[in-house]
């Protein structure tokens, strides 16, 4: 196998394992159960599809590879298609979107506290020393 | 190689366990047991690789199709609070 093909698929594994941890640390640190959604469907085609692709480039024969081929096409129309059952199910049930702080109206808030408290400049040019 | 794939697709699958364990709602719970049955999948083959047997493969798909008919009977379960509604005893 040559030098070339071993270490992109090096890359691909680590790159793969890489996106299913910060996946996970996103499963458990998300705010609401929609952006949750949204971390586990990460992990679910990227950090499958990467690790699975990696493992093709060392596949010692062609059945094998095809193999990991159709695990990977099923893993990738499922995952979606489980994360939208779950995403529907959960708003027919009423499940919470989490609201975080109106941060428009914040910046808004803001920009009319300067506008009034701003003072016109003296010039300074007419400032004399005594 | 496989080793440090398999490190990490194991801290995912525990991540995964502590989401199912503190989730709020039971869709949180589906939700991360789902992600842990993908995990299993991409972990059944790593380690077929890692151990030199490929053959593993054939588990692995199983294990991915297992994995999605569970998720959708879940959601079922938890939706109607059973599996098998017959429709037509509605009509009678």
């Amino acid at each position: 196998m040559s030098v070339a093909l071993e270490s992109a698929s090096w890359i691909f594994l680590i790159a793969g394992a890489g996106f299913c941890v910060i996946g996970g640390i996103g499963l458990l640190r998300m705010p609401d159960f929609y952006a949750r959604t949204h971390a586990a469907g990460v992990t679910d085609t990227m950090g499958a599809g990467l690790v699975l692709i990696g493992l093709m480039l060392q596949a010692p024969t062609a059945l094998i590879g095809i193999k990991l081929v159709i695990i990977l096409g099923f893993l990738w129309l499922v995952g979606p298609t489980a994360g939208h059952a779950l995403f529907k199910a959960a708003y027919a049930d009423g499940v919470k979107i989490h609201e975080g702080p109106d941060i428009a109206a914040q910046v808004a808030a803001e920009m009319t506290d300067e506008t009034n408290t701003q003072s016109p400049d003296p010039e300074d040019g007419d400032a004399v020393p005594d | 190689m496989f080793a440090a794939a398999m490190v990490g697709v194991l801290v995912t699958m525990l991540l995964a366990l502590v989401a199912a364990v503190r989730g709020p709602t039971v869709y949180d719970r589906i939700l991360a047991v789902n992600m842990f049955g993908t995990k299993t999948v991409l972990l059944i083959a790593v380690a077929g690789f890692l151990a030199g047997r490929p053959e593993f493969l054939d588990l692995a798909l199983v294990y991915a199709l297992v994995n999605f008919i569970g998720t959708i009977a879940v959601l079922k379960f938890s939706r109607f609070g059973n599996l098998g509604r017959d429709d037509r005893r509605s009509l009678l």
